[in-house]
């Protein structure tokens, strides 16, 4: 038994799973084309809500601070992104370069907004809650409500419609693949954000303060520090992120209502928890296996496909009940 | 002990509510009045159960509304299947126990273990797959819509419970014994009983176990109380209560459906009511329903009014802000506020004051 396990994990160990899962969906659908659909749609998927649970993960593992209101960065994240391509539609009629700055503004804006929300929410809301898991939980999800109810002030309660770029619309068509442009997008966008944090982590002083802070955070504070500090920061990163992902994801639903950050929320915490606190190869790990089963399943059992997160999540919290590849002990 | 001056102020004012609560038939005589005080009474009841675990243990559940939600769906599944009658209603009622205490048992075993964190964030997926279940099989549960169905034969509101010599219904006070009288007692007189039970639960050796979990989770662990058992047992017995709730409500409401027994509305009302009344004392959990479901229900009509009299006199984005929908947004305002300044709310910050003097 050691033996088997010892070299899955010279091969990748968990990540191998995402690999598995797809193989088997292979074997069971046995449609090619359907599976290259279905698969792009998953990473797709898994990409956008990487994005989204990012900074959940990183927030909670640097500061034992979890984050209830975190759903609020995404729907303000989508709102504000929608709200941006509506106002400059004009731009998006007028040619490919005018349309990808629309595009660029919409996706900087949310950002913008992110940061400026964050700093916002971590000053006031989080900062006297610091260390009291009981109070973080409520004073977080008071400020969800509050922030679910300032969008519903807002931009009212009515589907808002996201205009995009016509480059983005539409699907290419290999053989009989038909893979839509907006996902591989999606993809390429979540990936190099996922570079980048890699690169910021692994490759800067900064990044190297950020994983000992999440290591061992009285040490980091003992040789003179500023942690809170460097936890702002982490934060408004986080939220930003949380931002793009909520605008990625409203480019890809198109349809957006004041209840998204609500779905998404879900989504993102039971990915936090497969993927293990504080860990961004464990949340992009989650976040994959978590839309590729969505994509799948709806494709399968369709019946299934509500059940199959909470079975996936229930299934690896047994295996291993601090996630897949945990930062936090 | 000598109870201080804020103890019985509280003490006083439960006396008062529940006295009330009590001839609340006779004392507000239109149907409006009597669906609040019934849903004081049922609330009184969740809120409480809920207070057991996050004011007593220290758990954080966001699964209540699914334990409400199974009481509920059982009595009204039953009373649709076989009938109005007391069997249903024991079949239903049993169901939902039934099933709250399989669920709850498996989740609490599962990931009570684990940090208080990963426990909410567990409840609250798991709270919400019952509530995607609950409106996708909608051949058992109605769906979106909900099941109608009919109580028993007692509590129709045609029911005469008394007669006088003309044959009709008879008065007392002006209030004609009916169907909906028994039906109102029927939900007060169950809800009391609950509430009993639980407040004897709390002064009872176990109750002052959960008390010391809260405050020391390892300490306790060591003088030699298996945390998780007791943890556990906690969960499925504030999940038993939420169900015996839930049951009761459908009886009373005769329609059961995701808004009225499921919806993460009534898992944000109980937290509110929970924080604003007082954790970690049953009595706030008393003050705080009382306090929510008025708003609930008052407080609308005064922000409508208070809404249109901003916008006749022109201030911009305002009326927008003071509409009676936004109510939400100003209960959370003054939930956060609560949380950071009065951390135990209405009632613990009343009782504390006389002790300090």
């Amino acid at each position: 038994m050691d033996t088997i396990s010892d070299t899955l994990g010279r091969f990748g160990g968990v990540y191998l799973l995402p690999l598995a899962l797809g193989a088997v969906a292979f074997i069971l659908m046995g449609a090619p084309s359907s599976w290259v659909t279905l698969t792009i749609a998953g990473l797709a998927m898994g990409m956008m809500v990487f994005l989204m649970a990012s900074g959940l993960s990183l927030v909670f593992g640097l500061m034992d601070v979890l984050n209830f209101g975190h759903s609020a960065f995404i729907s303000f994240g989508a709102f504000v992104a929608a709200s941006i391509l509506a106002g400059l539609s004009g731009w998006l009629e007028g040619g490919w370069f005018l349309a990808s700055a629309a595009l660029a503004l919409a996706l900087l804006g949310s950002i913008a907004f992110g940061l400026a929300a964050g700093l916002f929410f971590e000053t006031v809301i989080i900062r006297p809650v610091y260390r009291d898991h009981l109070r973080q939980i409520l004073i977080t999800m008071g400020a969800l409500i509050v922030s679910e109810q300032l969008i519903l002030a807002i931009w009212g309660g009515t589907p808002f419609t996201v205009a995009r770029p016509t480059f983005l619309e539409g699907a290419w068509i290999i053989g009989d693949v038909s893979i839509e442009i907006y996902r591989v997008f999606a993809f390429v966008l979540g990936l190099s954000v996922f570079v980048g944090l890699m690169l910021l982590l692994n490759r800067t002083r900064i990044g190297l303060l950020i994983r000992a802070g999440v290591e061992n955070r009285e040490m980091v504070e003992s040789l003179g520090f500023k942690i809170n500090r460097l936890f702002i920061g982490v934060f408004m990163l986080g939220s930003a992120l949380a931002a793009l992902g909520g605008a990625m994801w409203a480019g890809y639903e198109t349809l957006i209502t004041p209840a998204l950050g609500g779905e998404m929320m879900i989504v993102v915490f039971i990915v936090v928890i497969i993927g293990g606190l504080g860990s961004i190869e464990g949340t992009l790990l989650g976040a994959i296996i978590v839309g590729l089963t969505a994509n799948y399943v709806g494709f399968l059992a369709p019946k299934l496909a509500l059940a199959s997160n909470m079975i996936l999540m229930m299934a690896i919290l047994m295996w291993r009940p601090s996630g897949l590849k945990p930062a936090v002990k | 002990m000598k109870d201080s001056f804020g103890t019985v102020t509280v003490k006083a004012t439960m006396l008062v509510i529940a006295a009330l609560l009590l001839f609340a038939p006779f004392l507000f005589q239109d149907i409006r009045a009597l669906e609040v005080a019934a849903r004081i009474c049922i609330f009184i009841v969740l809120v409480a159960s809920f207070d057991l675990l996050i004011g007593y243990t220290g758990i954080v559940s966001f699964a209540h509304t699914m334990f409400f939600g199974f009481g509920a769906y059982g009595s009204a599944i039953a009373l649709k299947q076989m009938g109005p009658g007391w069997d249903a209603v024991a079949a239903g009622t049993i169901a939902g126990i039934a099933v709250s205490l399989v669920v709850a048992t498996a989740i609490g075993l599962v990931s009570l273990r684990v940090k208080a964190i990963f426990f909410a964030m567990i409840t609250l997926a798991a709270a919400s797959v019952v509530l995607v279940l609950a409106s996708q099989l909608s051949q058992v549960t109605g769906g979106e819509d909900g099941i109608t169905y009919r109580t028993p034969e007692l509590f129709k509101t045609a029911t005469k419970l008394a007669v006088d010599e003309d044959g009709k219904v008879l008065r007392w006070f002006g209030v004609k014994l009916n169907g909906k009288l028994a039906a109102y007692y029927f939900v007060f007189a169950t809800s009391l009983l609950l509430f009993l039970l639980m407040l004897r639960i709390t002064v009872s050796p176990f109750g002052t176990v959960l008390k010391a979990i809260r405050e020391n989770e390892a300490r306790a662990e060591a003088i030699g109380y298996r945390v998780v058992a007791y943890r556990t047992f906690v969960f499925c017995l504030s999940a038993v209560v939420a169900s015996l709730a839930g049951s009761v409500y459908a009886i009373w409401l005769k329609y059961t459906g995701p808004d009225t027994a499921l919806s993460f509305a009534i898992m944000i009302d109980i937290l509110l009511m929970v924080v604003i009344g007082g954790m970690g004392t049953m009595w706030g959990a008393v003050i705080g329903a009382v306090l929510m479901v008025m708003a609930q229900y008052y407080l609308r009509d005064l922000m409508g009014a208070a809404s249109e009299a901003v916008a006749s006199v022109g201030v911009p984005f305002l009326p927008e802000l003071l509409a009676p929908d936004r109510w939400l947004l100003w209960l959370g305002v003054i939930f956060i506020l609560l949380v950071y300044f009065f951390p135990r709310g209405i009632a613990g910050t009343l009782m504390a004051k006389g002790i300090r003097k």
